[in-house]
């Protein structure tokens, strides 16, 4: 709800704050509530009630569509940035973080201290945060949604704060919590006092994380239930820091490259994407990104490619720090060149290309790709080489130009009417006699892709006076009722 | 005769050409070549070149500026097969001819390329002869044949180590159709080279012969009479 209603304040006017404003996903008949609002909250309305329920009592309702994993995606994110108070964080479903702050709470000045500090920085971000702290997962997870707002548990009053809550707080399933309420189990005080057998003997076909004695088990700290906070990815990284600004990054370069390649060859490991950055004086930054075609560590084979993108850069006033960084890693295991000396040739042309796309841009270096078609200037695609790899082409058992005009240019010939081969043509303005020909050979339009009234082409092989060969072509015949007199289009060169 | 250089050279214009003296534009080592082409709108170019790279499967490097794609059309791939092209053909297009040379020269340096082919339509001003001189150093150097296609040109100064002027000439008969086109022609004359003398032959092109040398083969020009009496200097140079 705090992520939609800062990313909408960029764009317009939120709505009022006494309208009730809601977001909404799709359930399994029909929009179902996600999140809501404060104003929501007061009118009683839920999360997971139908929309169109909801509706029916509050006309005013406002709906937003929710949006899941964008939600995720800044959990994620939030959850990685929580680790400025603790080392072992990780999120908690889809609307929580658990934080392990053993060891970690006095650095902050207490407990209670720690948690303001929490509840200052989430707002500081437009998050608004309920904090909880408790000495095991399961009670502080319970406490944070069901608790009072910042309870601190100390270790002897877990079970005495958890009592009151209610039982769904254990994250049983719905059906679990059903049947605990109909046995007149409704929090987690009276669940406590049920004997354990009975309990054990009740559930036990339960999985381990829904199992209600489990979960309380692990809640009030009789089982272990440690954290398994992911790591944080290592960054591949080298920096030079110049005591002066200086404006030419290029005698700095040696130093950064040496440096990063010898950090990946500890680790094994080849870079696909680089960026370098320069932080200027005057507290601007420009960066550059620079990919490679296969992964690879050779200092002077980055040089090269960084060279290549150092025109643009501005340095402003001089820049005083800059930073190499490899993006993107892939695992590189150490390689033998040719005992003789000589390079591998496939190495050599991925290095050859990651020159060229470098510089000139990755559209303009191409591998073929072939498609189905019978349309020639549909038959070759293309594919960036840095990502793509040559293909083998097709067996044509008809001839092809050798070269093809793209688009086809249209030409003025003389023909006899209505099906008669070409007898002169004018092309760029030079006229043509044609002394030998060969065809037609007929392409119909494909009705599979093309539009409704493309007319087919009757290809003609011409050889004019001098011995040139064209291709061209009619399209359309005269009377198919797709438009007025055929049309000459010239096509390709053949060798 | 000096050897080495095509300046200052006799060169008889006479019949006493050897038939041994034909020479073989595929197989003579990794230098620049240039080709030019005789006439506007002339894939002979471009045919002779496919013809001359050989059986290598190793990728080719093609480069092109927008000028020679506008005037001559692209390079069309499904027809290379036909042509008894075995290779990948790597694609750069470039707009401007400086960075065409740009991308030869990087090419060059590459090892496990089979060929560098470059198309550069007119004589711009960045195509002098120093940047040939560059390429053909580049190509002797890393042992990669360059060929550079020019198309629109007509004869500024190059460093190339053997130019070519193509033009098509009349196609063979078509064994089936007399109305049709046959097998191409072109006229093939070597204007220039170092260590050999110039001449014009007549190129056929077969893909479909069994022997890969034998697929591209140079004819003297005049016809029978001209074989005729290479045949008989070759009886005398045996005898």
């Amino acid at each position: 709800m705090d992520r939609w209603q800062r990313m909408t304040a960029q764009q317009r006017t939120l709505p009022d704050d006494t309208v009730p404003v809601v977001l909404a996903r799709q359930g399994a008949h029909g929009p179902v509530i996600h999140a809501l609002g404060a104003a929501a909250q007061a009118r009683g309305i839920s999360a997971g009630e139908r929309v169109v329920d909801v509706q029916a009592i509050h006309p005013d309702l406002h709906v937003e569509p929710a949006d899941p994993e964008g939600e995720g995606a800044l959990l994620a994110r939030v959850a990685l940035w929580a680790r400025r108070w603790c080392p072992w964080t990780v999120r908690d479903g889809a609307d929580g973080i658990v934080m392990d702050v053993t060891g970690a709470a006095h650095l902050f000045g207490g407990e209670a201290a720690m948690l303001r500090d929490m509840g200052a920085r989430f707002a500081m971000q437009g998050l608004s945060a309920r904090l909880a702290m408790a000495p095991t997962r399961g009670a502080a997870q319970m406490l944070a949604r069901f608790g009072a707002a910042g309870t601190i548990c100390g270790p002897q009053e877990v079970a005495e704060l958890l009592a009151p809550l209610p039982v769904v707080a254990l994250r049983i399933d719905s059906d679990t919590s059903r049947l605990l309420t109909r046995l007149g189990l409704k929090t987690i005080g009276a669940l406590m006092e049920v004997p354990r057998v009975a309990l054990m003997r009740r559930f036990d076909r339960i999985a381990e994380d829904r199992n209600p004695l489990v979960l309380l088990d692990r809640a009030l700290g009789r089982l272990g239930d440690p954290l398994n906070a992911p790591g944080e990815g290592r960054r591949w990284l080298a920096r030079a820091r110049l005591p002066e600004p200086v404006i030419d990054p290029v005698p700095h370069l040696d130093g950064l490259a040496a440096d990063l390649c010898t950090q990946l060859a500890q680790a094994e490991l080849g870079v696909r994407l680089l960026r370098l950055t320069i932080y200027r004086v005057d507290g601007e930054w420009r960066s550059r990104n620079v990919a490679t075609a296969s992964a690879s560590r050779e200092a002077s084979h980055v040089l090269r490619l960084l060279r290549g993108k150092l025109d643009g850069i501005d340095p402003g006033f001089g820049f005083d720090l800059l930073t190499l960084e490899a993006l993107r890693v892939e695992p590189l295991a150490l390689h033998q060149d040719h005992l003789e000396g000589g390079r591998e040739a496939g190495r050599d042309v991925a290095a050859l290309l990651d020159r060229l796309t470098a510089k000139l841009g990755p559209e303009r270096i191409t591998w073929p790709v072939w498609v189905q078609s019978h349309l020639p200037e549909r038959v070759e695609g293309r594919v960036p080489a840095l990502t793509g790899a040559p293909a083998a082409p097709p067996v044509l058992s008809r001839d092809r130009p050798l070269r093809l005009l793209t688009p086809p240019e249209e030409i003025a010939v003389l023909y006899a009417v209505p099906e008669g081969p070409p007898a002169r043509f004018r092309w760029r303005r030079v006229a043509y006699l044609t002394t030998r020909h060969e065809g037609p050979e007929r392409i119909a339009p494909e009705w599979w892709r093309d539009r409704p009234g493309t007319r087919l082409r009757d290809y003609y092989k011409v050889e004019v006076g001098d011995g040139r060969r064209f291709w061209i072509y009619r399209q359309g015949i005269l009377g198919d009722g797709r438009g007025g007199d055929p049309h000459w289009f010239l096509h390709g060169i053949f060798a | 005769m000096i050897p080495d250089s095509s300046f200052g050279q006799v060169v008889s214009l006479s019949a006493k050409r050897l038939v041994q003296d034909v020479p073989r534009p595929g197989s003579g080592g990794a230098v620049l070549r240039d080709v030019l082409a005789g006439g506007p709108f002339d894939a002979a170019v471009t045919g002779f070149v496919l013809a001359c790279l050989g059986e290598s499967t190793d990728p080719v490097l093609w480069v092109s500026d927008r000028m020679s794609r506008r005037e001559n059309g692209q390079l069309y791939g499904p027809a290379l097969r036909n042509f008894g092209f075995r290779g990948h053909v790597l694609k750069v297009e470039v707009s401007h001819p400086r960075d065409v040379l740009w991308a030869m020269e990087e090419g060059a340096a590459c090892a496990g390329l089979s060929a560098v082919v470059g198309e550069i339509h007119g004589a711009p001003e960045v195509l002098s002869f120093t940047a040939t001189k560059r390429l053909a150093l580049r190509a002797e150097t890393a042992g990669v044949p360059i060929w550079l296609i020019r198309s629109g040109d007509h004869g500024a100064l190059s460093a190339a180590r053997e130019r070519w002027r193509l033009s098509a000439l009349p196609s063979q008969t078509h064994p089936y159709n007399p109305q049709a086109p046959g097998a191409p022609l072109w006229e093939a004359e070597l204007f220039r080279a170092r260590g050999r003398s110039p001449g014009t032959w007549v190129a056929a092109h077969d893909p479909t012969a069994a022997e890969p040398a034998n697929r591209l083969r140079l004819f003297p020009q005049s016809g029978d009479g001209q074989m005729a009496e290479d045949d008989r200097a070759t009886a005398d140079l045996a005898g």
